[in-house]
């Protein structure tokens, strides 16, 4: 007999109710798909279904998806993966060498000759050597261990991995996680889901969203009254601020890593998007080892990278990796087993990553139409990066900083009083009233400011500049004409 | 095993869609990928279904721990997948000499048990059984379910393998028709989620990672919190994604891939099928070795009845018996099999996990060696 019906109490209702689930989960957030979202799917059901609107189609410009906007995956990349597949195809004429000789190797490396087997829980060993590689070739000669390479299901499973293993403590002892304000809000969400403390610092937006260490130490020391700070996140380049740091100030968040005793997680999924004038990225494990062995042999870092962005954009094959940097080596068995729980990351996706690290070189069939591919859409995106700080920077109300690199602009948006009263009264965050509007006037789909945190008494949103160019000026005006237009409904 | 031929074929030209325009590749084939390629936008589940659903059900930190009542024995990355959200594992025992059927006594007993030291609120069930093999049938089902209603369990089904059955006279039925086929009473209140998956299908591909769930009955302001977290693992690999609807709408007759494909799954079933028997009649002939039919799955799961010796050896290298002889078994032979205690078994009871879904040569291979093996560690001639 239930205890229920043993105290003779009639128990209906659900077993699972918001009152008795997980509350961390409650906690948990994600902007970039939230409420917004949700209309806008909402709203393309109901043009299809011939709803009369103001606009024929919604452009979903508030997440990161290269290919969804227009943008063409890499033939070569395509290539191989097909020839994956179906291996039948290695006989087809079609197909270049080097794409063959690439496919048959990964083949050669799966269970079975299959990329349908499970692989390695850390991923595949071959394809961990590739990786290594091209980070010593990136970081010029800097050596890098397979064994330190954890293939995963788009970077947000690292981070989310590594996030795992760092949280820990009750209380007053509860490990705290810098990250920056702004954020993508996969690190808030994660940590809600962990039950671990936020703390936040802020990118100084009148100084194009830099980094300052002053900063740092401020939130930190206020931190310690409360939870015991242990990580310090950064994603660089910046999501959703674009900003892409400089050496120094590299330099300066490693020092105050080691000072302070922090782990650095560093995501660096757009080390391939950088397009202002001077700017250059720099890998947070090059600089570390450069600061000389103070620094490189103690300093615990994971650095992030994944197959979603740059110029491949193919963030549906879910391929990503993470190198991790003088970690404990019974914590890295610990890591072993952890990443062991969920099998292995998707085998296509760990083949998109070879193909990443490893493309076509110089005296390959395949060289000049992938070097052209990839130089197109890096060109185009950093064509339409100028487009878009130029424009938005026209309407009074609008700021925008220059988009350095990533593939968003955050700019900032001066809301009228009444607006905010209005919002306030609504219980809904201003910019969300905003971009709410925006979606139902224009169709056009972007994500609030609040999603991703800012200083108090400021909005803004987050807009992609994927759309194909023409698209994108098209979307540019018709949000310049739409603030003017809020900014006057409200004055 | 190879691949299903349409399922990578259209997987290929969804890839590379240049090769719409192979006329080698079957008129099927590129209709399909065409479709799925126009309809590259859809709704995603999360590879990590079970962990969303787990997530949402485990309690504040501090407080008392929910449980989760799981076969014994189980699918092994469970303990851990249990662990990592902080949740309990209330394990209950599966009947060896019933062919590994349910028990409900042992249900009620572990509940109760478990009553004491955290707060059950769902249960896990296997079926067709990792690694068990099990089946449950229609009866079985009914009483599992009037269980979770009366004591208020979500019920958690595993049916990945529901399409490897092939024991006689035993079919697969989904909870979910089990359920609705009790009527109202039942149908309108049990919660329960059910999943499935690419990986154990006849489809075998796992290294695609995808799956989905179904959502019976649940909340629907906690149904919210499932789509917040499964966002936050953006979607589910669309390769994974496409296999699946492949599985889900396999070609029909009269389609060109038809007879292939059908060749190709049935060599698959009836591969599985055979050797699942070959297997089993040869391991129950062993000596010291006792295995009980597979009606379903991929696997069977002999028991080993060890000598007392090797017992003692395993004590002195404190390791579990069933352990050591894997151990001996890979070095000896090369041979690599799952050892019992990682399925859950605590009851001083030692087993084998042997996967048969293998092209009949190696598994004459691996029983030969196998044989062999064990045939010499039950005369003594094994090494220390």
């Amino acid at each position: 007999m239930s205890q229920q019906a043993v105290n003779g109490v009639q128990s209906r209702g659900k077993v699972l109710t918001l009152d008795n689930m997980n509350p961390n989960v409650k906690q948990v957030y994600y902007a970039v798909r939230g409420p917004i979202v949700q209309r806008a799917v909402q709203i393309e059901k109901e043009l299809k279904e011939g709803v009369k609107k103001p606009f024929t189609e919604v452009i979903k410009a508030n997440i990161g998806d290269a290919h969804a906007m227009g943008q063409k995956p890499i033939t070569f990349l395509r290539q191989v993966l097909a020839l994956c597949s179906y291996p039948e195809l290695l006989e087809d004429t079609k197909f270049p060498e080097d794409a063959k000789k690439r496919a048959r190797r990964i083949l050669d490396a799966c269970g079975g000759h299959s990329i349908g087997a499970y692989s390695a829980s850390q991923g595949i060993e071959c394809i961990r050597q590739d990786v290594a590689r091209y980070i010593e070739k990136r970081d010029g000669g800097i050596s890098s261990d397979p064994d330190n390479i954890f293939l995963s299901t788009g970077a947000s499973d690292a981070i989310v991995t590594i996030l795992k293993l760092l949280v820990c403590g009750e209380g007053r002892d509860r490990t705290g996680v810098m990250i920056s304000i702004p954020q993508y809000p996969l690190y808030s969400a994660a940590l809600a889901d962990l039950g671990a403390v936020q703390i936040n610092y802020y990118l100084d937006e009148d100084k194009c969203w830099g980094l300052d260490v002053t900063e740092l130490k401020r939130s930190l020391n206020a931190a310690r009254q409360h939870c015991n700070p242990r990580v310090l996140c950064i994603i660089n380049p910046g999501n959703p601020t674009g900003q892409v740091q400089s050496r120094q100030c590299i330099e300066d968040v490693i020092r105050f890593a080691k000072e302070e005793h922090l782990f650095l997680m560093a995501d660096e999924v757009y080390q391939d998007n950088v397009y202002a004038e001077g700017c250059e990225f720099h890998s947070f494990k090059k600089v570390l080892f450069e600061m000389g062995p103070e620094y490189s042999n103690t300093v615990e870092m994971a650095s992030f990278h994944s197959t979603s962005k740059c110029y491949m954009g193919e963030c549906g094959f879910r391929g990503g990796y993470m190198e991790i940097i003088n970690m404990d080596p019974e914590v890295k068995a610990q890591l072993i087993k952890l990443v062991s729980v969920r099998l292995c990351p998707p085998v296509p996706g760990q083949a998109l990553l070879d193909l990443v690290v490893n493309p076509p070189q110089p005296d390959e069939p395949s060289y000049a139409t992938f070097m052209k591919e990839r130089t197109a859409v890096l060109a185009a995106l950093a064509e339409k990066a100028k487009i878009t700080e130029q424009i938005f920077n026209t309407v009074p109300g609008i700021t925008c900083n220059p988009v350095q690199g990533a593939m968003y602009t955050f700019p900032r948006i001066t809301l009228p009083q009444k607006a905010i009263d209005k919002a306030k009264a609504e219980d809904q965050a201003p910019d969300m009233l905003y971009c709410m509007r925006l979606l139902e006037e224009e169709g056009i789909c972007l994500v609030p400011g609040s999603g991703f945190g800012q200083r108090e008494g400021t909005f803004h949103f987050r807009m992609t500049i994927l759309p194909p160019t023409e698209k994108l000026k098209i979307v540019l005006q018709k949000i310049s004409a739409f603030h003017l237009r809020f900014t006057q409904e409200f004055s | 095993m190879k691949p299903v031929s349409f399922v990578r074929q259209v997987l290929a030209v969804c890839l590379y869609p240049e090769l719409l325009k192979d006329n080698q590749l079957p008129l099927d084939v590129r209709q399909r990928a065409q479709r799925l390629l126009q309809a590259c936008d859809g709704d995603s589940v999360g590879e990590d279904w079970k962990k969303v659903v787990v997530k949402l059900l485990a309690g504040v930190e501090g407080e008392i721990q929910t449980g989760v009542l799981t076969p014994t024995p189980g699918p092994h990355t469970l303990p851990k997948l249990l662990d990592e959200c902080g949740v309990t594992m209330v394990p209950y025992q599966l009947m060896e000499d019933q062919g590994w059927a349910l028990d409900l006594d042992d249900l009620h007993r572990a509940l109760m048990v478990a009553r004491g030291h955290c707060n059950p609120r769902a249960i896990y069930i296997s079926n067709p059984g990792n690694p068990t093999g099990h089946v449950q049938d229609r009866k079985s089902i009914e009483e599992v379910i009037q269980f979770a209603a009366a004591e208020r369990l979500l019920l958690l089904v595993d049916e990945v393998y529901q399409e490897s059955v092939h024991g006689q006279g035993r079919e697969f039925i989904s909870y979910k028709k089990v359920l609705f086929e009790m009527g109202k009473e039942y149908s309108e209140t049990v919660e329960m989620v059910s999943f499935h998956s690419v990986s154990s299908a006849s489809f075998g591909e796992c290294g695609l990672r995808a799956g989905y769930m179904e959502v019976v009955n649940m909340d629907p302001e906690v149904m919210h919190y499932v789509e917040t977290l499964l966002c936050t693992n953006i979607c589910a690999p669309v390769t994974g994604q496409l296999a699946l609807d492949l599985m889900a709408n396999p070609p029909k007759p009269g389609d060109s891939s038809y007879d292939t494909y059908t060749q190709e799954l049935v060599l698959i079933r009836t591969t599985l099928s055979q050797n699942a028997r070959r297997a089993q009649e040869f391991l129950n002939d062993l000596p010291g070795m006792s295995c009980q039919s597979a009606m379903g799955g991929i696997y069977l799961y002999p028991r080993l009845h060890l000598p007392s010796e090797i017992i003692e050896q395993a004590k002195k290298s404190e390791v579990e018996p069933d352990v050591l002889y894997c151990q001996r078994l890979l070095e000896g032979e090369g041979v690599l099999v799952g050892a019992g205690c990682q399925y859950g078994e605590k009851t001083g009871k030692h087993h084998l996990r042997l996967c048969t879904l293998v092209p009949p040569d190696t598994l004459d291979e691996v029983l030969a060696r196998l044989g062999s093996f064990h045939l010499r560690l039950m005369s003594g001639t094994t090494s220390a």
